[in-house]
């Protein structure tokens, strides 16, 4: 049998961050408004 | 399905009015090659995880504020946040700190060689030499204990139970042993340095 002297590609597997993480930024975005007065901008989070 | 064919500036532009699942869009749209691009850098999947959250929270933030400005480059954009953000946790990690020679500090002053030149080697070993011979001239009782204690690392209490005398006596005959060292050394004028 042939041997294959080719290595695995290491990238080859995709790399994708954790469910929780972007439902946390997602959770996260609809909860911030900012608003800005007077060139100051505040971050209000809705709970 | 049809969200894949609207362009990131429409998408961003869609978020800034209002439209949450445009950021859905937009993450699930570059998520792996943000996440890949951090994850090559740290090799540390939980510590990409909180990079790459950290990265979408300034996204977020800047959007939010109205501040984004780079219309069509959406991608890049967010990379070069990342690529902050990295620069900054090895920052905060880096155990040693990093010096660079300059005209005004050289490496030299922070950085010390303890070995010894071959000159200093060879005094130093023309000394040790030395300093047995004149440690032969001793009276064998006083160069037992200088013996046992300088060049066998023992205690005086270890030393009297060995020679079976007091520890004030080994203390008294150590004591000697120095003296007469100093004695020899002077009577015979050697220079002893190194």
């Amino acid at each position: 049998m042939a041997k294959i002297y080719s290595k695995k590609a290491l990238a080859s597997k995709i790399l994708k961050p954790k469910k929780e993480v972007v439902s946390f930024l997602l959770n996260y975005s609809q909860a911030l408004t900012v608003v800005k007065i007077d060139e100051k901008s505040y971050e209000i989070i809705a709970n | 399905m049809a969200d894949l064919h609207i362009p990131d500036a429409l998408l961003v532009k869609n978020y800034v009015q209002g439209n949450e699942n445009a950021l859905a869009t937009l993450i699930k749209r570059h998520e792996s090659k943000i996440y890949g691009f951090i994850y090559s850098k740290i090799s540390d999947r939980d510590i990409s995880n909180d990079i790459f959250q950290d990265t979408f929270i300034k996204v977020i933030k800047t959007l939010k504020s109205n501040s984004y400005n780079e219309e069509g480059k959406f991608l890049p954009w967010v990379m070069r946040i990342s690529h902050n953000l990295i620069v900054d946790h090895f920052r905060k990690t880096k155990k040693m700190p990093m010096y660079r020679e300059t005209e005004e500090f050289s490496i030299f002053s922070v950085m010390s060689d303890d070995t010894l030149t071959i000159e200093n080697k060879m005094i130093f070993d023309q000394v040790e030499v030395d300093l047995k011979k004149i440690i032969e001239e001793l009276p064998e009782d006083q160069k037992e204990v200088l013996v046992m204690r300088m060049y066998q690392d023992m205690s005086f209490k270890e030393i009297s139970e060995l020679t079976g005398v007091s520890i004030n006596t080994a203390l008294g005959r150590m004591r000697y042993a120095l003296m007469n060292l100093r004695k020899i050394i002077d009577k015979h004028q050697i220079i002893l340095t190194n």
